[in-house]
């Protein structure tokens, strides 16, 4: 393989990663306060992706405030999801939440069938985004550059949140005790409710920059990218925000230079994410950054 | 300060609170000691909100029986839980940030945080470890200073001596006389009846989720049945 051709996919690898580890992200913040997998998290990333295109095809907003209107609105899905199908559930069995999820994420696809049809959509995407730009061989889309950068940013000022602010630290303190925090007077509900809102925003420019990179979307879109997320999150061990996006990082290199080398296998793509996630059930289930189980009492 | 009136508490079947009464005046130490399972624990987690009750609970002349556990810390009733469960994965100062939670005011809190500093200097020496490779004298330290740190005028702790050793057990007992000399209002529950009938003013005995006895602390240590049943004859 050529040097080119290896800059090629190594910058299609971490544009992909990048993607990844953001929807990840939303899946560890709310396993790590919760314990529970949402699965809803995908179909919020493609509302994302659909919110941006509406924003521009039916309100003709401009293209940098449909994309900021579409991430306002998708964490606002993000949090009523949570208000209506997890929050009466908090003193229920973790598996009902879990239940509520499938639910949930089968009645956003069906909603989105209903609403905006099936018929796969074109994304506009702006001329400074997707002209292709010939340096030497490589050829070089300016996202393959905006979106690693994009999720370098947005991953930093998530972890400036829950590192440095009182949310923040309100948050770290659900994910070990959610009842203590409570003693300290910590509004339990309006915290997780800013996770939500914070993991779906992650998801949202996900999505848009996903729509923007692949420019098709549908109501499914959110499926697959949504299940690799989540393996991301759990090869990164899942709790730990800097494992999500390890674990998005990895999959996205892993996928991208496993079809590079061995271009026969291109049609197993999608399986090597789902047997690196049994591979790691067996042989270490906390993922790679992950909490150890055993814990100082 | 802390008036319960007819406190009624089930889980399923059980009926692990009787009618409990009891009342916290202002500026004093009152405890509630029992043997295990009496229902001490239940008590304090009832008048905090973290269990569904029977019943009515006022403190500093307002109603919270159906307050939540977030809105009672709010307004100045804090419980220190059995176990001290500081969180060991942040640092104390962490910890002692999110007993002000309630809080807004930062220098405010910054005072706080050096009266907590000045009440247990071994935070201070430690306030950038996790909280979680402290010691069980030092974790109930933190606890306390935790829960000061709201500046709360009735502070509720379950069994502040479990877990430690005897000499532990006796400095704990003279922070908390310290902590009331500050003009902190104290509901206590112990195991350890001796020690926690010393310091305080008054004193009730819980058995199988019924008040059996009330009286001052000394009268208390005096009589009979709770020698024999509580201090070992």
């Amino acid at each position: 393989m050529s040097v080119e051709m290896f800059i090629q996919h190594f910058l299609n690898a971490l544009t992909l990663g990048s993607l990844y580890g953001l929807i990840a992200i939303g899946y560890t913040m709310v396993y790590g306060i919760l314990r529970l997998i949402n699965f809803a998290h995908g179909d919020i990333f493609m509302l994302g992706a659909y919110f941006v295109f509406w924003g521009g095809a039916l309100f003709r907003l401009p293209w940098f405030l449909s994309v900021v209107v579409a991430i306002l609105f998708t964490a606002l899905c993000g949090i009523t999801v949570d208000r209506v199908a997890y929050r009466p559930l908090r003193e229920a069995p973790r598996i009902s939440a879990l239940i509520s999820s499938i639910g949930v994420s089968f009645f956003i696809q069906n909603l989105s069938i209903v609403t905006f049809t099936a018929i796969p959509r074109a994304v506009h995407v702006p001329q400074w985004l997707g002209q292709v730009h010939l340096i030497g061989k490589v050829r070089l889309l300016p996202l393959a550059i905006v979106v690693p950068i994009v999720s370098l940013l947005l991953t930093s000022g998530l972890l400036w949140v829950v590192y440095r602010t009182k949310p923040g630290l309100a948050m770290r303190a659900i994910s070990k005790d959610i009842e203590t925090t409570r003693l300290m007077g910590v509004p339990v509900n309006r915290i997780i409710a800013i996770t939500f809102g914070l993991g779906s925003a992650l998801a949202a420019a996900s999505g848009i920059m996903w729509a923007l990179r692949y420019p098709q979307i549908h109501p499914f879109m959110g499926v697959i990218p949504g299940f690799k997320a989540f393996i991301a999150a759990v090869l990164g061990g899942i709790g730990s925000i800097q494992g999500a996006v390890l674990g998005g990082l990895l999959l996205g290199f892993i996928e991208i230079m496993i079809i590079a080398f061995f271009p026969g296998l291109s049609g197993y793509r999608d399986a090597f994410a789902f047997v690196l996630l049994i591979v790691i059930l067996l042989i270490r289930p906390s993922g790679l950054m992950g909490e150890k189980l055993e814990e100082k009492v | 300060m802390l008036r319960v009136e007819n406190l009624d508490v089930y889980y399923g079947g059980i009926h692990a609170l009787k009618n409990v009464s009891i009342s916290v005046p202002r500026g004093k130490i009152v405890t509630l000691i029992g043997a295990n399972g009496a229902g001490k624990s239940s008590t304090l987690r009832a008048i905090s909100g973290l269990v569904r009750k029977k019943g009515k609970v006022f403190h500093d002349g307002e109603d919270i029986s159906s307050s939540s556990p977030e809105a009672i810390t709010a307004g100045g009733l804090v419980l220190v839980p059995e176990g001290r469960k500081i969180f060991p994965h942040l640092t104390v100062y962490e910890n002692l940030m999110l007993g002000a939670y309630v809080r807004n005011d930062r220098s405010g809190i910054d005072e706080t945080r050096e009266w907590v500093y000045d009440l247990f200097p071994r935070l201070r020496e430690r306030a950038w470890q996790k909280g979680g490779t402290l010691s069980g004298g030092e974790q109930q330290m933190l606890a306390l200073g935790r829960a000061l740190m709201s500046r709360p005028n009735v502070i509720m702790m379950d069994e502040p001596s479990l877990g430690l050793a005897p000499l532990l057990v006796k400095e704990v007992f003279e922070i908390i006389a310290a902590v009331n000399a500050e003009g902190v209002t104290l509901l206590l529950v112990e195991q350890n009846a001796f020690a926690a009938l010393r310091i305080a003013h008054h004193a009730y005995v819980l058995e199988v989720g019924r008040i059996v006895l009330e009286g001052s602390g000394e009268e208390l240590l005096a009589d009979g049945r709770v020698r024999e049943a509580y201090l070992g004859g």
